[in-house]
């Protein structure tokens, strides 16, 4: 990752956060609007996070993941569908049962890289039509499973979706108890420190998602296993050839890829919102891809990417706040699916290359054959 | 005498078809150079990569200094102290030296790699054997020659002391090649023993202690460099008497064919490679250019025939002038272009070879009518050149990408001087063959001299400039520092101008 790219980076944040606080200034102070935007872009970036790092696993190691949206989607069932049913059937309090959700959904995202390594490695089929084969195949079980489960007279719950034992709470950090003494009776100052402390109360996988980003960092750049992992992906001969079995090498990565996606999914049913529909990870698969190629295939460069289309996301949700305070001539960003374009839009932006090339791994896609 | 360290014993491997090993026995003396000769697919390889653990042998064992050894993987060999160079380098160009000797073999310490620790090795290593390499420095940025020494170091660090060397010297320039062999032999002096598989001749007798040659998963011999020569191995090696001098009568040069003046070219970084060089083709002569590889040979002849475009200077083929016009203007005036990388400029490697034949005319009569192809056509063209050209394949429906490196050029030779030609242009036109093929190419040229034809012959292999051309002009950094008769040139006097030492 070099410093252009990490430059393009901070001003499209700039751009996306100046646009909110131009909008919303004569309702809110700009620093509110800004912590706010802040909180908002971190927690929406999980998801694009964790799946982006799930693809640095397996492509560094020289297998294409593009099936990192079937991962999320049906990590997403069946975590919630784990802590509903323990909650509903077995009476489980709310943290056990969604630690529990949480679990599952990461064993379901291993047992999705499982599949996508069985057909890549062992069977050598086109890792692309791979990631497809598991992309339809989360959309089309989640969806039967969900319609089976809770619907119609004979299913589990006799036709009634049950109530979901609710999402993960957030982390208390501090800041406001350290710092607020020092405001003496500044009404405003308390203000601050408030909503500059909402800014570091993230849920769990949020947080959990910023520490995997440094540990995958160090795992891949400091460690024999990255070393082994990013050698696979460039050239597996060469690592066939002193010793390295390359086929395991990738199984394992996939294995971790499977399970990084998997936690992202349990972000959408476990932390964001107590519920699933079908289809609900709606192409953040995708963009977690654009993220990781946009960060040259570095843990941190995808992240930084990551924050980016959270960025976005958080100026849609952050502009509809200020809808009323929208000038007349810009009156068609009154409408939410047009601001909610940005994300998708500025993927396509992002993978035109116009900050430069980036390089995937010499062998990413391709199976090895002694 | 001396000890064996290494000895295998019946080493026999079936692939599908072929009998790639059968019943070999092959033995390395400690400290001795022990050479491997053999054409392309004799079973060298083959042989290596067993010893090596990347095969598994059918039947046959191995010992290991007096030891019977199971090698399953290259970990088992790594273990009994072999090394291995293969001939495409096993490196990681986005990798430091470091990291590639360390690959497979890393010292860690808290869980991190020990970067430290590793590069004192590396600079110890070097240190002993002369083999300086930085061990920081990124080795996709780094020259074959060094690239091929940190190979080395690889397995020295790995403690071998049995190096194999597969086809060492084949992307190396006489400079690189002479020094490979001082390690060597520093290596050797050091009690190391090596296996040096190749398929050059001379080399061989200046190296190797003992020479063994295969022919088709076979062991032929096993002599003495001093109680052999030239002539007796190629005959092993080929299974028939090989003419390894180039007979061509004399006869007067024609018309200029290919006349440039003035000529600059840039490279793909946008510096200035060939310099205002000029220089005329006759009908009927070979003009050799010699150089050390990096020159501006690649440029020049891409410019030449269209793959690039030139920054200076006129081209006049035939006498039309054709410069910086498309590849099909210039193919059309009467140009058989031979280029450099077979693979990449030659063939279409997925395409069948009758495919492969037609590339220069499927566009019209009679491969292409109203915009149709004519399969008749086309594969009544490739059956009468497979066997106009002895290329070796089951059919002409099968992929170039699966014929042999000789067989490719076999294919291009056939596809462009079967044509009604004036120039021939043909760079490194026997690089990675064998000594059958080489033989066969190297006449097929001097045919088309022989019929008036200009020929353009750019070769780092100073043999074969010296055996095919009529002049020679010599390269060095962009310019033509010489232009001289092929018949008053010593090798020697080559050699310096070749090494920018002199200019004439």
């Amino acid at each position: 990752m070099d410093w252009k790219r990490f430059g393009f980076i901070a001003l499209i944040i700039t751009v996306l956060f100046g646009a909110v606080v131009a909008v919303g200034q004569e309702q809110q102070r700009p620093l509110l609007i800004i912590t706010s935007m802040l909180a908002t872009t971190i927690s929406v970036a999980t998801p694009l996070t964790l799946g982006a790092l799930s693809g640095v696993f397996c492509e560094r190691s020289g297998v294409v993941n593009i099936g990192i949206e079937g991962m999320m989607l049906s990590s997403a069932f069946f975590g919630w569908f784990t802590a509903m049913y323990l909650s509903n059937i077995y009476d489980w309090a709310l943290m056990p049962s969604i630690i529990t959700g949480a679990i599952v959904a990461v064993l379901a995202g291993a047992l999705m890289g499982l599949l996508l390594g069985w057909l890549s490695i062992t069977f050598k089929v086109d890792q692309i039509i791979g990631g497809t084969v598991i992309n339809i195949l989360a959309v089309g079980l989640t969806g039967f499973l969900n319609r089976q489960l809770f619907f119609g007279k004979s299913s589990l719950f006799q036709g009634t979706v049950p109530s979901s034992p609710g999402v993960f709470s957030a982390a208390h950090f501090p800041i406001n108890e350290i710092f607020s003494p020092l405001c003496g009776s500044g009404a405003l100052c308390l203000e601050d420190v408030n909503a500059i402390n909402r800014v570091f109360d993230q849920k769990p996988i949020a947080l959990l998602a910023i520490a995997l980003v440094f540990v995958a960092h160090y795992v891949l750049f400091k460690t024999r296993w990255g070393l082994r992992t990013r050698a696979v992906g460039e050239h597996p001969k060469a690592a066939d050839t002193v010793g390295i079995n390359v086929e395991r090498m990738r199984y394992v990565n996939v294995l971790i890829g499977g399970m990084l996606a998997g936690l992202g999914g349990a972000y959408f049913t476990l932390e964001s919102i107590p519920s699933f529909e079908p289809l609900m990870t709606n192409g953040r698969g995708f963009i977690s891809l654009a993220a990781m190629i946009f960060g040259n295939w570095t843990p941190i460069g995808a992240w930084a990417a990551a924050l980016v289309f959270g960025a976005s996301q958080a100026l849609q949700i952050n502009m509809q706040l200020f809808r009323d305070s929208i000038p007349e001539q810009w009156a068609f960003l009154q409408q939410s699916y047009v601001v909610g374009l940005t994300p998708y839009i500025l993927t396509m932006l992002i993978l035109t290359g116009i900050i430069g090339k980036t390089t995937p791994p010499a062998a990413d896609g391709t199976p090895y054959e002694k | 005498m001396t000890e064996l360290v290494l000895e295998a014993k019946g080493i026999t491997k079936q692939f599908p078809g072929v009998l790639a090993s059968d019943n070999v026995c092959f033995d390395l003396r400690q400290g001795e150079i022990h050479a491997l000769l053999g054409e392309n697919g004799a079973g060298k390889s083959t042989l290596m990569n067993v010893l090596y653990g990347l095969h598994k042998a059918d039947k046959g064992e191995i010992m290991v200094n007096g030891q019977l050894a199971a090698i399953q993987s290259p970990k088992d060999s790594i273990a009994l102290g072999i090394g291995m160079v293969h001939q495409h380098f096993m490196l990681i160009p986005v990798f430091t030296v470091a990291e590639n000797v360390m690959l497979g073999d890393e010292t860690v310490k808290n869980g991190a790699l020990d970067q430290k620790t590793v590069a004192a090795r590396i600079n110890e290593i070097s240190h002993q054997y002369g083999l300086d390499v930085d061990p920081n420095a990124l080795v996709g940025s780094l020259p074959v020659g060094i690239q091929q020494r940190v190979e080395i170091v690889k397995t020295l660090y790995r403690n071998a002391n049995i190096v194999i060397l597969d086809e060492p010297t084949a992307v190396l320039t006489p400079q690189e090649a002479e020094d490979l062999f001082r390690i060597m032999r520093d290596l050797t002096a050091r009690g190391v023993s090596i296996i040096f598989i190749t398929h050059k001749l001379k080399e061989v007798l200046a190296v190797a202690d003992r020479i063994t040659v295969m022919r088709a998963g076979k062991v032929i011999n096993t002599v003495l460099p001093a109680e052999t020569n030239e002539a007796q191995l190629a005959n092993m090696m080929v299974g028939r008497q090989v003419i390894l001098t180039v007979d061509k009568k004399d006869h007067p040069a024609k018309d200029p064919v290919l006349e440039v003046g003035d000529f600059c070219v840039h490279d793909s970084r946008g510096l200035e490679v060939v310099h205002r060089v000029s220089f005329t083709v006759h009908g009927g002569e070979v003009l050799g250019i010699a150089g050390v590889q990096g020159n501006g040979q690649t440029e020049l002849s891409e410019a030449l025939t269209g793959l690039r475009l030139a920054s200076g200077g006129r081209v006049q083929m035939a006498g039309k002038d054709v410069t910086n016009q498309p590849p099909r203007v210039i193919t059309a005036t009467g140009l058989a272009h031979i280029p450099e990388d077979r693979q990449r400029h030659g063939l279409v490697m997925s395409y069948s070879i009758g495919d492969n034949m037609a590339l220069c005319d499927y566009y019209r009569a009679p491969f292409s009518k109203n915009g149709m192809m004519q399969p008749k056509a086309l594969d009544e063209n490739a059956r009468q050149l497979i066997q106009a050209f002895d290329v070796r394949t089951p059919s002409s429906f099968v992929n170039a990408g699966k014929l042999s490196g000789g067989n490719q050029q076999k294919v291009i030779v056939a596809r462009e001087l079967s044509r009604d030609v004036k120039l021939v242009i043909a760079n490194q036109p026997t690089r990675g063959l064998d000594v059958g093929s080489i033989e066969y190419i190297h006449s097929e040229i001097i045919k088309m001299r022989d019929r008036g034809v200009g020929v353009l012959l750019i070769s780092a292999e100073l043999d074969e400039i010296m055996a095919l051309s009529d002049r020679i002009a010599v390269m060095y950094r962009g310019n033509i520092v010489a232009t001289v008769d092929a018949k008053k040139v010593s090798r020697e006097q080559l050699g310096l101008w070749m090494a920018g030492a002199q200019t004439a």
